[in-house]
């Protein structure tokens, strides 16, 4: 099963490798490891928010209320640094997750206790949460020279020539590697996706389950806030509006499956990478930037049409390899 | 077996809810809501209670419950359209195209339903042919329709639609009705009859049960499921004729996010997100029912923004609602 899983990814890295090749033919700067960096940092905040998107969708649910939570918190925490400059950022940092983390339990409750579908709890609470952030700041924006230097600076310090932004998009997939596949919640959530009856009867709670997972993803959501913040120095309602879609985008193209149950961390990275080098690609080799979205969109169903095929086959694989 | 002589399983039109008795039903608790909402804008504003008010207020979700009602057959078929808002940017796109081009408002008209068509039988053929999950194609194909709007419009916008072409967006049929509202209702009428008096009808909710079951007791999923996706694709694209035509104008961000509300409206209307059950009567409800609310507040000066936090919450209270109730009231049995 596992070298299955890394023979998709390989292709995905493959399709990556080729995509920054054609890049590079037009842009010959474009394959630099410095620039490859500059992606890679780029597309961290991405990546974060699709693994905790990726959790979700793994036990069939969705969370559509990521972007939403990420502008409300990150808008909460460009106040609280704008008023009282005083207060530490990692304590900030702390306050993002902790809010992220209290919006995706509220998610979590209506889809644990009353059994809500979560696309309809997370449609409610996406529009809820961007109205509430316009409510919290009265419709104005925090501007760059309202914010403290800790504030803005702290994600940009080199550390060991990554940015401290890249360093801790690194620790999150690291940390989401090992929950996924060395934890026994980690398994649940698998479980959950492939067969949430016989879940039940493995002893699994499945709605506590996904109430943890709408955490972690609430959790991932609160801490993009204060990256993407702090990296765009500017906090306004319509922060990432309309991001959410680019998030389950990133999964989807990543191989993590609609239906729950199949994905890993690997595929969601490079799905997040794969749609952060289009989006910076275009530029630089002049195409009109108006072209990224029909790019992206032909890109997630082609992903799609081809993890179908491969989804198929795994299902036996999966079954074969539990018997053996 | 004595179970082979009992009659075939009764279909719901919705899943049973605790409180089954018609009086208690989901459209009664919606007219209930309709009412307390309209009484609530009575008294907080003397502009609401107006016959050109109430017009106005009509034109807040006419576009949008046209797409409701399609939406509705589909998600009941246990599929969903996300890129309905990007189809009605493509076939505003294409219209001022033919503008460009010297086409008349008959021609304009044709381009617009056609496109929106189009748009929808691709994503039929995708999500029937090749067999992929509708949610994923039509995330993927929201990007590229509005993406081809953005990549023949730039930045630009097109003007110029001729002076008759109006009368779809903002023309009256007789006094304060609109031309908007004859035709949503007339819509719901057929949607109401194809849904609820038809074998057709009576198919979506046996494909949304069980969509394995239906195709071995003779039903043709695939086409049906095709069928929605065409008609979705339609009245995106006659939404988009009345949104083009009231505004006068297309940019490629036309209809931005309208796909969630489409979705709420059908979702607020008491059809099951998991297929399987549903009413056109609550769709059209709902419908009115976020009208009222986000032309109630307008008239409040409340900002749109904030008037979202309200359709979300009644989101969410209205499905949560009769599913705590029914669980306080099973507790007081036991």
């Amino acid at each position: 099963m596992r070298t299955l899983m890394k023979h998709r990814e390989v292709w995905l890295l493959a399709a990556i490798a080729a995509l920054v090749a054609l890049i590079s033919l037009r842009f010959p700067g474009f394959a630099r490891p410095g620039n490859l960096a500059a992606v890679f940092n780029d597309t961290a905040i991405l990546m974060i928010l699709a693994l905790g998107q990726m959790a979700v969708i793994l036990t069939r649910s969705i969370d559509l209320s990521m972007a939403s939570n990420l502008a409300l918190t990150g808008m909460i925490v460009a106040m609280a640094n704008a008023a009282y400059p005083g207060i530490p950022v990692p304590l900030l940092i702390v306050l993002a997750m902790a809010i992220g983390l209290a919006l995706g339990a509220l998610n979590g409750l209506l889809v644990w206790k009353l059994g809500i579908p979560a696309i309809v709890v997370t449609l409610g609470s996406l529009t809820i949460y961007r109205g509430a952030t316009f409510v919290v700041s009265g419709g104005a924006w925090v501007n760059a020279d309202q914010m403290s230097p800790a504030f803005i600076s702290l994600q940009r310090g080199a550390f060991f020539g990554l940015p401290v932004l890249s360093w801790i998009a690194i620790a999150v997939i690291a940390l989401f590697y090992l929950l996924m596949t060395r934890t026994p919640l980690g398994r649940s959530i698998y479980a959950i996706g492939v067969n949430p009856t016989a879940s039940v009867y493995a002893g699994i709670d499945v709605g506590r389950t996904k109430f943890v997972v709408f955490c972690i993803s609430g959790l991932l959501a609160g801490l993009s806030g204060y990256l993407w913040i702090s990296r765009y120095v500017i906090a306004s309602v319509e922060v990432a509006n309309g991001y959410e879609l680019n998030i389950i985008a990133a999964c989807v193209i990543g191989g993590v499956s609609i239906a729950g149950g199949i994905g890993s961390v690997g595929g969601a990275v490079l799905g997040a990478l794969f749609l952060g080098i289009i989006s910076t690609a275009l530029p630089v080799i002049n195409i009109s930037p108006f072209w990224q979205m029909a790019i992206s969109g032909g890109a997630i169903i082609l992903a799609v049409v081809l993890n179908a095929r491969s989804e198929r086959k795994e299902g036996r694989i999966i079954l074969r390899s539990a018997a053996a | 077996m004595t179970d082979t002589t009992h009659a075939p399983r009764h279909i719901p039109d919705r899943l049973d809810k605790p409180l089954g008795s018609a009086l208690f039903s989901w459209e009664a608790l919606l007219v209930l809501v309709a009412v307390v909402i309209f009484a609530v804008n009575s008294f907080a504003s003397p502009y609401f209670l107006d016959a050109w008010s109430l017009s106005d207020l009509t034109f807040n979700f006419t576009e949008k419950a046209l797409i409701a009602l399609a939406m509705a057959l589909l998600i009941i078929s246990g599929e969903i359209d996300l890129s309905v808002a990007a189809i009605v940017a493509l076939a505003s796109t294409m219209m001022g195209m033919a503008v460009q081009a010297g086409v008349g408002t008959p021609g304009l008209v044709l381009i617009g339903i056609a496109t929106g068509l189009a748009c929808g039988a691709v994503n039929g053929l995708l999500v029937t042919r090749v067999g992929l999950p509708s949610i994923v194609v039509t995330i993927g194909t929201m990007s590229l329709f509005r993406g081809v709007a953005f990549i023949i419009l730039g930045d630009q916008a097109y003007k110029g639609y001729p002076p008759d072409f109006a009368f779809f967006g903002q023309g009256y049929v007789w006094w304060v009705i609109s031309f908007e509202l004859v035709l949503f209702l007339a819509a719901a009428v057929i949607y109401w009859f194809v849904l609820h008096r038809t074998s057709f009808g009576r198919r979506i909710f046996v494909i949304g049960n069980n969509p394995v079951a239906a195709q071995f007791s003779g039903v043709r999923v695939a086409r049906i499921k095709f069928i929605l996706f065409c008609l979705t694709g339609l009245m995106a694209g006659i939404a988009s004729v009345l949104i083009t035509s009231r505004l006068g104008s297309t940019r490629p961000s036309i209809a931005q996010g309208y796909e969630l509300e489409v979705i709420t409206m059908v979702v607020l209307g008491g059809v099951s997100i998991l297929g399987g059950a549903g009413s056109i009567l609550g769709v059209v409800l709902a419908a009115f029912i976020m009208g009222l609310v986000t032309f109630g507040l307008g008239l409040l000066n409340v900002p749109g923004i904030v008037m979202s936090i309200f359709i979300g919450l009644l989101l969410i209270i209205v499905i949560a609602l009769p599913i705590v109730w029914g669980r306080f009231s099973r507790r007081r049995m036991a």
